[in-house]
């Protein structure tokens, strides 16, 4: 076996990049994952993707926001310090919306962030995991497991003959950690 | 026209007979009855006429705010350049075409109840603005410039005249693009959206203050009218996607799919947002200043005869959507989106009779035949008209020119 970890299959063009995930499923070999410079209609079908779990995370961290908003001011307006302000009960109801849509939000999309950063690594002073470079520039790249898909010239021939204009094979997954 | 590589037929009209045409005209006959028991036979002899009335000016309002929805939905995706909804535009065309008879029905309304002094006597009566005369009304006088009826039943005449002659165009126009193609009527439809909408986002308030604020003419807040525009956007957009889903469940609209329906539920989501917005940012100021002025729409409101309502108008317009549809899922399924449009299509009918009748009825409101018979007739006489007009032409513009974006709008 062959130190070869990834094989990448470079296109230049979107079209043929669909054209050869057809040719590598219709051959029974297992896709890793595809980088491209866009979002491309209709790849996450074609790829058999999970959709993203970040909404049900932006709707815990929305919900956080909420109740540290709400018994924030409780604590500070009704039970620690309760205050007349233009004659209204110290309980204002009305008054805390306000307050607890903006710290839904501040969760939210804080939280978001965050765990968006947590799931893809991005950490300060830490080099981001890329296959391959170009992918964020001019190339569309398929990445296929060459330790899981043992016959790698099945696999160059299939790439040529979809259109690919490059062909790599990787010994490391990551080449952004040099 | 780009490819021809779909199966769906193009040609296609809606038919409108059978069930859908008995069930629209009988419902007409029920609206009919309930008005003439509401005049007639109704047991409350001293508030047959204000009651009645009171119910005429909600559905007539109700009515005229769907239609004007639709050709507000039509010049939206105009102005926006929005491809996914090509496909649907025939719908909210229908309605737009309903516009002009629905303003007449509305106008009627609104003269013979102003003129038989059913509505709007807050600030019609005899003499409120002759100081010395009995009647006198400081707060009205100092209005009356405004407030006065010649000029009133003109901006109700103007206003909506002008939003009935886009509504039409911008019909017409996609009309003349099935037989022509081309993109001139697209451009047109384009500069008429873009004029239309100035005119409607500044109109629709001022229309919103005469013939819904005006009924408590002492009292007045600055976010009505945009609290009234997202109940009309919202309510709009609940009629569209209904109709819409029933055309589908008959099989037409083949090329409308789960992802076009995704779109119009995640308007109908985010608008209810908007609606509870509105209606909140009134709310907050009004109580937080505390003014007796002010407070005087809201202590009515709070009276116990209306209490329940006012909450259940929070649940089911604010709530509810935001629950229910609140996944992508939800969004997708036709039997949710179903159940969120009737349920929304009915809050906003209570949204609308909290606006109205603590004004007119006041203490003395009620929920009995005339509310559900006039609703009821109002509903026919819009599918009724509704449905005529979407049966008079293609079920699509064919020849849009985002036709092909919308056939494969994906999300």
């Amino acid at each position: 076996m062959s130190n070869t970890k990834y094989i990448l299959g470079h296109f230049t063009d979107p079209d043929d990049l669909m054209h050869g995930i057809d040719k590598l499923q219709e051959n029974n070999i297992k896709i890793y994952d595809v980088y491209t410079p866009m979002p491309i209609h209709g790849i996450e079908d074609k790829l058999g993707l999970k959709r993203s779990r970040l909404p049900i995370a932006a709707f815990c961290f929305g919900l956080t926001g909420t109740f540290t908003a709400f018994s924030m001011i409780y604590y500070m307006l009704v039970y620690d310090w309760p205050m007349n302000i233009g004659g209204k009960p110290a309980f204002a109801m009305p008054d805390f919306v306000p307050v607890c849509f903006e710290l839904t939000i501040l969760f939210a999309s804080y939280g978001m962030m965050f765990t968006f950063f947590f799931a893809n690594h991005f950490f300060p002073g830490r080099a981001p995991r890329v296959m391959d470079l170009r992918a964020t520039n001019d190339r569309f790249v398929i990445a296929i497991d060459a330790q899981t898909n043992p016959y790698p010239d099945k696999i160059n021939d299939l790439l040529n003959s979809a259109g690919a204009v490059e062909i790599l094979h990787n010994e490391r997954k990551y080449v952004s950690y040099e | 026209m780009g490819t021809h590589s779909h199966t769906h037929n193009f040609n296609e009209q809606f038919e409108f007979s059978g069930k859908a045409k008995t069930w629209s005209l009988i419902a007409i006959a029920i609206g009919v009855l309930a008005i003439v028991y509401g005049f007639f036979l109704d047991p409350h002899v001293e508030h047959r006429a204000e009651r009645t009335f009171s119910n005429l000016l909600l559905m007539g309002y109700y009515f005229t705010c769907v239609c004007a929805a639709g050709a507000f939905f039509l010049a939206l995706q105009f102005v926006a350049q929005a491809g996914w909804s090509a496909g649907l535009l025939r719908v909210p065309q229908a309605f737009a075409r309903v516009l002009p008879i629905a303003s007449v029905v509305l106008i009627i309304i609104i003269a013979a109840g102003l003129l038989s002094h059913n509505l709007y006597h807050h600030w019609t009566l005899e003499g409120i603005a002759e100081e010395g005369h009995p009647n006198y009304d400081h707060l009205i006088a100092g209005k009356a410039g405004y407030l006065n009826i010649p000029f009133f039943l003109a901006r109700q005449v103007i206003f909506l005249g002008i939003y009935s002659i886009f509504a039409i165009a911008l019909a017409r126009f996609s009309y003349n693009e099935d037989l022509e193609g081309g993109l001139n009527s697209y451009n047109k439809s384009f500069k008429y959206s873009a004029i239309f909408l100035v005119i409607f986002g500044f109109t629709t308030p001022i229309w919103s203050f005469d013939t819904i604020m005006s009924l408590e003419a002492h009292w007045f807040s600055t976010m009505f009218g945009w609290y009234n525009f997202a109940a009309m956007w919202v309510s709009g957009l609940c009629a569209i996607t209904l109709t819409i889903i029933l055309l589908k469940k008959s099989g037409y609209l083949t090329w409308v799919n789960e992802n076009h329906l995704h779109d119009l539920g995640k308007f109908i989501f985010a608008f209810s947002i908007f609606w509870t917005y509105v209606w909140f940012a009134q709310f907050l100021l009004i109580w937080y200043a505390n003014i007796p002025e002010e407070t005087v729409y809201f202590y009515k409101r709070w009276e116990p005869s209306y209490k329940p309502w006012f909450w259940i108008n929070i649940a089911i317009n604010f709530l509810a959507p935001v629950l229910i549809l609140m996944t992508r899922d939800a969004k997708r399924k036709t039997a949710v989106l179903t159940f969120v449009c009737i349920m929304l299509l009915c809050g906003h009918w209570l949204d609308y009779y909290m606006m109205i009748m603590p004004g007119t009825m006041e203490e003395n409101h009620t929920f009995g035949i005339t509310e559900v018979g006039i609703a009821l007739g109002f509903a026919g006489l819009f599918s009724f008209l509704m449905l005529t007009q979407l049966a008079k032409k293609p079920l699509v513009a064919r020849n849009h020119p985002f036709l092909e974006e919308s056939l494969h709008h994906h999300i």
